[in-house]
C-alpha cells in the first residue's frame, strides 16, 4: 500500500503524467458535479421545507456551505503543495498551488457575498465584525496576497518558494475561522453539521450533502482546467507538449 | 413542490430578490472560473504553434 502510494506520488509529480491522467478524470468529475449540483440545487431551492424561523432566505445556505468548506480545504490544498514545493522541489506542486489560488478565492468571496446576503433578512444587517465573518475575510485577503505575490515574482520557481511560504505561514488562519463560533461568542452559528450529530432536518441535510459533495467536484474540475494550462505554459519547450497540440 | 404556484417560487416569501441574487452571483463566478482557463488553453496552444513554426523558419 505505502509503495504503491509512493510510486503514484512519484508518477503525479511527472507533468505529462498529471496531464494524462487527468483528462481522464475530467469528463467523470464533470459528469458527477452535474448529477449532484442539478438536483441538489433544484431540490435545495424548490422542494426542501423551509426554515421554521428564516423562512425560505435559508436556501442560500445550499451554496454557502460548500463555498465555505471549499474555500477553507482550497487553503489547506494551498499549503500542503506548498510544503512539497519547499521540502521536495516538486514542479507540480508549484503549478497546483498557483492555479488553487485564483479559485480558493473565488469560493472565499461567493462564502462571504452569500453569507452578506443571507445575514440581511436573518440578522438584519449586511456585515458584523463577529470572529467568522472577520477570519473568513482574512482568509480571502490571504488568497488575494498570494495571487499578488505570484504575479509579482517573474521566474515562477521564485514565485512558487515565496508563495509556498505565505501559504504555509497563512494556514493558521483555517483553525481560527474553524473554532471561531466557539471561542467567541458570535452573531454567526455554529457548525450545523457534525460527524455525530446533526441539527438539522433530514431533508435538508441531505440536500446539503449532495451540495457539498457536487460543489467539490465542480471545484476538482476547476483546478484541473487551470493546473493543465499551467502545465502547457511551463512545459512547452517539451516535445510532448509540442506534438499534442500539433506543433510538430 | 414547497411552492403553490411559479410566482410563489420566485417571490420565495419575500425573500425571493436575496435567494436569487445569491444564487446569481455564484453561477457567474462558478461560470467565470470554467470559462477562464478554456481559453487561456486556446491562446495558449495557439501561441506554442506560432513559436514552433516561427523556430522551424529560423532553421
Amino acid at each position: 500500500m505505502f509503495e504503491y502510494l509512493k510510486r503514484l506520488y512519484h508518477k503525479l509529480g511527472s507533468p505529462k503524467y498529471f496531464y494524462d491522467i487527468s483528462g481522464r478524470m475530467l469528463p467523470w468529475l464533470v459528469a458527477l458535479s452535474v448529477l449532484l449540483l442539478i438536483p441538489g440545487l433544484i431540490y435545495g431551492l424548490g422542494f426542501a421545507p423551509p426554515e421554521k424561523y428564516q423562512g425560505n432566505s435559508y436556501r442560500v445556505i445550499y451554496i454557502h456551505v460548500p463555498a465555505a468548506s471549499i474555500a477553507m480545504s482550497g487553503y489547506m490544498l494551498m499549503a500542503v503543495a506548498g510544503v512539497v514545493v519547499l521540502v521536495w522541489r516538486m514542479k507540480m506542486a508549484e503549478m497546483v498551488a498557483k492555479s488553487v489560488a485564483p479559485i480558493g478565492a473565488s469560493f472565499a468571496f461567493i462564502c462571504l457575498v452569500t453569507g452578506s446576503i443571507w445575514g440581511k433578512p436573518t440578522w438584519g444587517t449586511w456585515w458584523v465584525w463577529d470572529a467568522r465573518l472577520t477570519s473568513m475575510l482574512i482568509l480571502l485577503f490571504l488568497y488575494l496576497g498570494v495571487m499578488a505575490l505570484n504575479a509579482a515574482i517573474e521566474n515562477a520557481q521564485s514565485a512558487a518558494r515565496a508563495t509556498a511560504v505565505l501559504s504555509i505561514v497563512g494556514a493558521v488562519n483555517l483553525p481560527i475561522i474553524k473554532y471561531s463560533v466557539e471561542w467567541w461568542n458570535t452573531l454567526h452559528q455554529p457548525a450545523s453539521i457534525k460527524m455525530t450529530s446533526s441539527a438539522i432536518d433530514p431533508e435538508m441535510l441531505f440536500t446539503l450533502l449532495a451540495c457539498i459533495a457536487g460543489f467539490y467536484c465542480l471545484f476538482a474540475v476547476m483546478v484541473i482546467l487551470s493546473t493543465r494550462c499551467e502545465v502547457l505554459l511551463r512545459e512547452q519547450r517539451s516535445n510532448w507538449v509540442k506534438k499534442l497540440v500539433g506543433a510538430c | 413542490m414547497e411552492f403553490e404556484t411559479f410566482a410563489d417560487f420566485i417571490a420565495m416569501g419575500k425573500h425571493g430578490p436575496y435567494v436569487w441574487s445569491a444564487y446569481g452571483i455564484t453561477l457567474v463566478v462558478v461560470l467565470a472560473n470554467i470559462v477562464a482557463p478554456l481559453l487561456r488553453r486556446k491562446g495558449l496552444v495557439e501561441a506554442i504553434k506560432r513559436k514552433a513554426k516561427r523556430e522551424q523558419l529560423e532553421s
